[in-house]
């Protein structure tokens, strides 16, 4: 069942502040209302997967290990690989994270993860076939949150896609229904780049990439992924206050225009042009 | 979403089920359909059929989840096993933990639950039978049984989810045109706060067709609102003519 979350304690004085703040067009940490903090993303830092993206966006970071299994297909998707995606909000990145059964938060970070990738088509799951309705690629996303200093929807995406974009697997062929590994390793095919943009309301005000104390003080936040083509591919509305219908048409516009100018940040770090 | 084998929408424009594209489907709603709950409801809309009700606002249990300024909401989605074509497993999936989480944040942005701090107010939903968007009708009878247990509330929320079948913007979806469909946008809505209280969506949108989706989505909201307020008049009218003819039988 799902239960209104208890809050961490937050001093009113600093509560003011970042709403103060920001009702003023300023942050906290000097940025502008559509500003993230800064961006910095390393791949490959895991060889035993097949590919990994460790995120930095300010102080947060998140950390994808892509792995590659064969097994059988979705009964309803004979003919097509299966992606699975999986957050984990580990306990050493928040003193509120505690070990055990994935939480609604993980769940739902997860979920919306997954919306992006695969309703944007990234991965080419109908190339990861090799015996319809028999035997597919698995490709397992695994989400691992390190450092919880907010905004952890966007930094997942980021990190899945970074991921999936460096992510390598043994080339295989089929001939007359036999299957044959083959030892050289291809990248996946990625056919999309779905990037999330988190708008977030404090007291009527609309900001990006919200740190952990401003999130504290969110209303209510509105994820918006969109793909290369600057379509809406997923969105997922948080927390208890509402939106006017103008507010979510203006985030939609935010976060299309962001996603773009982040794509090319990720593109640039995974060498994709 | 693969590409439709059947067409969803016929060479008259209407889809498979005989609607125009911002057509609802048929919508029945009941009020205090439960006896032991504090308020409940009962929605059909096309093939669903969907129970909600509310306990509370009661004493927290466990009692540290009591919050000190304000009731905790609790709220579970679930769907029956018998709900879907394939038997589900009772057990919640992902999915239902999710649908939980956002529907009780969509319902307790209408609840004033400052007035019950250290209380706790529980809406149950279970699916009996699913067609396409039922976490939206679960919403709108969800928030009829809040009205039912007499919970303070700002507005009553209803929801509808648009969609995208062969190109264009359609209201509603069913089951099949949730499955084959290109998008789906379910979407909670207040209509005097002009308050969307849930959003989420899936399937590849560009921005116009996202604001007519949403227009169309706000739109259909405002109309069940209108039948959720006849059906709450409903019950309560016939209970006051109930306290008047037991009067009138007194004296």
């Amino acid at each position: 069942m799902s239960s209104t979350p208890q809050l961490p304690p937050i001093a009113k004085i600093e509560q003011r502040t970042i709403v103060d703040l920001i009702a003023r067009g300023r942050r906290i940490d000097e940025r502008s209302p559509t500003d993230y903090r800064e961006l910095k993303i390393e791949t490959g830092l895991v060889q035993k997967a097949n590919g990994s993206a460790l995120v930095h966006l300010g102080k947060t970071k998140v950390m994808t290990g892509i792995k590659v299994e064969l097994g059988e297909p979705f009964p309803d998707t004979p003919d097509q690989g299966v992606l699975t995606v999986n957050a984990e909000l580990v306990p050493l990145a928040s003193p509120s994270f505690e070990p055990g059964p994935p939480s609604e938060g993980a769940i739902e970070l997860a979920r919306v993860v997954d919306r992006g990738l695969r309703e944007s088509k990234a991965i080419p799951l109908e190339k990861l076939c090799m015996e319809p309705g028999k035997k597919v690629i698995i490709v397992f996303v695994d989400v691992y949150v390190l450092d919880h200093d907010g905004n952890l929807i966007d930094a997942s995406a980021m990190s899945a896609l970074s991921a999936l974009l460096t992510s390598k697997m043994r080339r295989f062929e089929v001939e007359g229904g036999e299957v044959h590994m083959k030892d050289e390793l291809v990248p996946f095919q990625m056919q999309n780049e779905p990037v999330a943009v988190t708008v977030a309301k404090i007291d009527g005000n609309m900001v990006l990439d919200p740190c952990l104390e401003e999130e504290l003080v969110v209303s209510s936040r509105l994820t918006v992924t969109s793909d290369r083509d600057g379509n809406v591919v997923a969105m997922q509305k948080g927390g208890m206050g509402p939106f006017t219908d103008q507010e979510i048409r203006q985030a939609v516009k935010i976060a299309i225009d962001k996603g773009r100018e982040i794509r090319e940040i990720i593109r640039g770090a995974t060498g994709q042009g | 979403m693969s590409k439709p084998e059947t067409r969803l929408i016929d060479e008259n424009g209407l889809r498979v089920d005989g609607r125009r594209l911002d057509e609802l489907r048929p919508i029945k709603l009941e009020v205090g359909t439960l006896d032991k709950a504090d308020g409940s409801a009962y929605i059909e809309q096309g093939k669903n059929r969907i129970i909600a009700a509310v306990y509370g606002p009661r004493e927290a249990h466990p009692k540290h989840i009591a919050l000190a300024d304000r009731a905790v909401i609790r709220c579970r989605y679930h769907m029956a096993p018998f709900s879907v074509e394939e038997r589900k497993s009772p057990a919640p999936s992902r999915r239902e933990l999710e649908l939980s989480k956002v529907i009780r944040e969509a319902l307790e942005t209408s609840i004033v639950s400052e007035l019950y701090p250290r209380t706790s107010i529980d809406i149950f939903i279970e699916v009996l039978q699913s067609d396409g968007g039922s976490r939206c009708a679960g919403i709108t009878a969800a928030s009829l049984a809040l009205a039912d247990a007499g919970v303070p509330l700002r507005e009553i929320v209803a929801a509808c989810a648009a969609t995208k079948i062969e190109g264009k913007i359609a209201l509603d979806p069913s089951d099949i045109e949730d499955k084959m469909g290109e998008a789906d946008l379910p979407v909670a809505f207040m209509p005097k706060s002009n308050a969307v209280t849930l959003i989420q969506m899936d399937g590849s949108l560009t921005e116009a067709e996202f604001n007519q989706a949403l227009d169309l989505a706000i739109g259909a909201c405002r109309k069940i609102n209108e039948l959720q307020i006849e059906a709450l008049k409903r019950k309560y009218v016939a209970v006051r003519e109930q306290a008047e003819e037991s009067r009138e039988v007194a004296t």
